[in-house]
């Protein structure tokens, strides 16, 4: 009895700080439509300006809240003013995609700054508590309540009594009637930022506190915790945000004691996509609400595809063909041959995301099926590994296909986000299954790459090996576009509409292009596995995703050439230039960014 | 015999807004009805509501006397039912001759085989080996889909048959218009619904438009027509149905309606004297 109360603090203060996360994000989505994907790099920022305050600067715990709310505010006006502001006009997912370029870069920047090596943030309030009934509480848990309520109660206060606020509201009801009755929106958008990321950041700091850890990971996992949130609690709704918190604390924090804390996050995300699919509008919102504004989620700024004539292609095919007979430098080739394995992902998920227009955030998690069934059917069944490639691809087919139809019906961002949460919830699923995946302990020993019985041992085999691979997926894609199914596809992604009153299934079409995408990354995951050897639940993480997102903007929307020739460039450049691996994920954030603002199109174009 | 679309007790309400009320409405193959009344008298959502884009509260619609009212927008252009959209809905990254050949994809049989019982659900499956292997009987199709949507787009004159390679986005709003109706008759309908297919055009323009669905209309086509230039629908109508606040008001031959005094009252009263908008 006693630890339930226990259990019940826990979520509550959990939940709590997730308030400050997604309240936070409810805010800035109500003015400017956007979900900030950069709010858990504030966060991050929040905890390690905190890390500084207290241990290297020794300031007193008031002095470093407020240094924590200045720092946050800061930033929160930074990414306004290059997240957000610039990209007025453009799709709506464009300044999502923004905010990850940013958060790619603030995260690697902490990680330059202070290592990735986890840091503790000690706190005196920690050691604190109080008997409460048959349980107990903490200094610190007070703290947190404390500073939750404040913050609620100071928000209420100015979103209901000052000018300033009644200026946010009124953005959020109509941005375009708030500025024509001379509502300055961009100063509203500069506060929300500055008040949301304020917020953000003090919850970062508040859970340094609490876990008395702070890592660099912890940004991404806190923007996931605060969408999830504000999604249960109904996108853009600031009381609904705090409710959705709270549900979501408990509901963790029941889930711990029932099933222990490795399934923490998978009940986070379950919940998600349930939500997301059943009540798209949160649970708070009534039945009879208009479903939301659907955001078109295709990222396709109408342009003249630069098309390579067949005999172009050939040509360049043919020389990259010979290339590891005329040059077989080993660093060249597995460079190629990591570029030729990426360029399956971006085939894969340019056709998702560019030809049928839905914008996948968790293309990771194709991958790791992919990497692990070709794995285990190698390693568990001696299935020869070429043969078990082949059915790591249909495998990934038919199970990526399956995890994400349920989300076919969500619209724009609503599916991004569900497919970022199906892509954490295959990374969990990995983890916990240990009777099949062995859990955290990863695969080992994966048998190395072979075809019909021989194997791939030369560095220049395996190129010759993904090379040709490649070549085939690039050729049925093509394949594919030239075909009605193809124009079908497109049709779809250009307005669904319209495609559905002229007789297109959308389920349908949306099922082929996932289960052909899914398919050609299945087949990426299976190769990579084999040539690594071993593989855990964290070979595949979500960076591979976004990074597949830049691949595939760089080289064009549904372009196949731009695909390969974008994964060649991201996986190649930094090579050419010795970048250490460490700048590389900041790198391809900036890439990102710049693509968005200066060049949705890409250097192909959209097909 | 029963008319080709028959719509009874049709019914939509948004919150305390009756915007489709009660309506009933026949049309008989061959026929060409055109639909007014004032904006906002509820015409696009009654095409709506017939064409699966909204959910009716009440009321039932027959198509080729199968009931059709819960039926999936995708099902009903299996049946033959084609529609324009009021602000033009072409697929924008999509060339001229792309947007129509999607408009005849209820026509590519040979390329989307139906089979029947548990088979039908390896059809995606078969969609997708015929569209990487295309046998023979799959190209000739879509060769003669190609040739029939280039006469449909022929039928436009000189406005669209230079622009069969430009994607829809680059060309002129009433070009997208006539993109849409090209798109529609794809498709090879039984009953082709209009909105307002002259909206945004000039004189010449909407000249040309009023002569084309004459043409279709003396092919035989069956037409439902939204449409709020009153000359073109008195010169086309077969009848004429007069919606105000979403209820059906009047209807009859065009000279009866015309000369209703509640249509003008209603509709015609709004804006000016009745008596010049009859020249």
């Amino acid at each position: 009895m006693a630890s339930w109360i226990d259990y019940t603090i826990n979520g509550l203060i959990i939940g709590n700080i997730y308030a400050l996360l997604a309240v936070g994000l409810a805010l800035i989505f109500g003015v400017s439509r956007l979900i900030n994907f950069a709010h858990g790099s504030v966060y991050l920022v929040g905890a390690y300006t905190g890390f500084v305050a207290t241990t290297m600067l020794h300031l007193p715990l008031p002095v470093t809240f407020v240094l924590v709310i200045v720092v946050g505010a800061l930033l929160g006006l930074l990414i306004e003013r290059f997240g957000l502001r610039p990209l007025q006009g453009y799709a709506h997912i464009a300044p999502l995609l923004a905010t990850i370029g940013i958060s790619f870069v603030l995260d690697q920047l902490v990680q330059l700054t202070f290592t990735a090596t986890p840091r503790a943030l000690p706190s005196e309030l920690l050691d604190k508590r109080f008997q409460l009934g048959s349980g107990t509480i903490g200094a610190l848990d007070i703290v947190i309540a404390a500073v939750g309520l404040t913050s609620a109660a100071l928000l209420y206060f100015f979103l209901r009594f000052t000018q300033l606020g009644w200026a946010v509201r009124a953005t959020a009801q109509d941005r375009d009637a708030a500025q024509q009755m001379g509502v300055d929106v961009n100063a509203v958008n500069r506060t929300v930022f500055a008040i949301a990321s304020g917020l953000g950041a003090v919850a970062g700091l508040l859970v340094g506190m609490y876990y008395n850890y702070i890592d660099p990971a912890m940004s991404f996992q806190a923007t996931l915790k605060g969408v999830v949130a504000q999604v249960v609690g109904g996108v853009g709704n600031v009381p609904g945000a705090i409710a959705g918190s709270l549900l979501l604390g408990i509901v963790e924090s029941y889930g711990i004691a029932l099933f222990g804390t490795s399934y923490r996050n998978l009940f986070a995300f379950v919940l998600l996509v349930v939500v997301l699919v059943l009540r798209p509008n949160g649970l708070f919102a009534s039945a009879r609400q208009t479903p939301p504004e659907p955001m078109t989620g295709t990222f396709i700024a109408p342009s003249k595809p630069f098309v390579l004539q067949p005999r172009v292609l050939l040509g360049i095919a043919v020389a990259l063909a010979i290339l590891p007979a005329v040059y077989p430098d080993p660093y060249i080739m597995q460079t190629f041959t990591n570029a030729w394995l990426y360029g399956m992902l971006g085939l894969s998920l340019t056709l998702i995301a560019g030809t049928v227009g839905m914008i996948s955030l968790g293309h990771a998690a194709l991958l790791a099926i992919g990497g692990y069934a070709s794995a285990l059917l190698a390693l568990n069944f001696g299935i020869p590994v070429g043969f078990a490639i082949l059915c790591a691809g249909v495998i990934t087919a038919a199970l990526g296909t399956l995890l994400v139809f349920p989300s076919f019906r969500l619209r724009g961002h609503y599916f991004s986000i569900a497919t970022l949460a199906v892509g954490e919830i295959v990374s969990l699923v990995i983890l916990n299954w240990e009777s099949l995946t062995r859990g955290p302990i990863g695969v080992s020993a994966i048998p190395p790459l072979s075809l019909f019985g021989i194997e791939l041992e030369s560095a220049q085999s395996v190129y010759w090996f993904t090379f040709a691979v490649l070549v085939v997926l690039v050729l049925l894609q093509f394949r594919l576009l030239g075909s009605h199914l193809g124009r079908v596809m497109r049709a779809v992604r250009d307005d669904d509409v319209a495609a559905r009153s002229y007789g297109i299934r959308l389920d349908r079409y949306k099922a082929l292009a996932f289960a052909f995408g899914s398919f050609a990354a299945g087949i990426s995951g299976g190769i990579t596995a084999h040539l690594y050897s071993y593989i855990n639940h964290e070979t595949f993480n979500a960076q591979l995703s976004i990074l597949a997102l830049t691949i595939v903007i760089l080289g064009g929307m549904g372009n196949v050439t731009g695909a390969v020739v974008g994964s060649v460039l991201l996986i190649g450049l930094p090579e050419v230039f010795r970048v250490a691996a460490e700048y590389r994920v900041l790198i391809y954030g900036i890439v990102l960014l710049l693509l968005v603002r200066f060049r949705p199109q890409g250097l192909f174009g959209t097909v | 015999m029963s008319a080709l679309l028959e719509i009874r007790g049709l019914t939509r309400r948004f919150g305390g807004l009756t915007a489709v009320n009660s309506v009933d409405l026949d049309v008989n193959e061959g026929e060409l009805v055109s639909i007014i009344g004032p904006n906002g008298a509820g015409k696009t959502t009654l095409f709506n509501l017939v064409t699966d884009l909204d959910d009716a509260d009440a009321g039932t619609v027959t198509f080729a006397g199968q009931n059709v009212t819960e039926l999936s927008a995708d099902r009903l252009a299996a049946l033959g039912l084609a529609r324009t959209f009021q602000h033009g809905r072409v697929f924008a990254n999509l060339t001229v001759l792309d947007n129509v050949l999607v408009g005849a994809h209820v026509r590519f049989r040979k390329v989307r085989p139906a089979w029947p019982g548990p088979l039908s659900l390896l059809e995606p499956l078969a969609e997708l080996v015929l569209a990487l292997v295309r046998p023979g009987a799959v190209k000739a199709e879509e060769a003669a889909l190609r040739a029939d949507a280039l006469r449909i787009i022929a039928r436009f004159g000189e406005r669209l048959t230079p622009r069969i390679d430009h994607p829809a986005y680059s060309l002129s709003y009433a070009n997208r218009r006539r993109v849409e109706i090209a798109r529609a008759l794809a498709l090879g309908p039984k009953l082709l619904l209009l909105d307002e297919p002259t909206a945004g055009m000039n004189q010449t323009e909407t000249a040309e438009m009023q002569a084309l669905v004459g043409e279709l209309k003396k092919s035989g086509l069956t037409i439902l027509l939204i449409e709020h230039k009153l000359d073109m629908v008195m010169q086309l109508s077969d009848r004429v149905i007069v919606m105000d606040e979403g209820s059906v008001i009047a209807s009859g031959k065009p000279l009866d309606v015309r000369n209703d005094p509640k249509v003008i009252e209603a509709y015609l009263g709004h804006r000016r004297p009745a008596g010049e908008a009859a020249q």
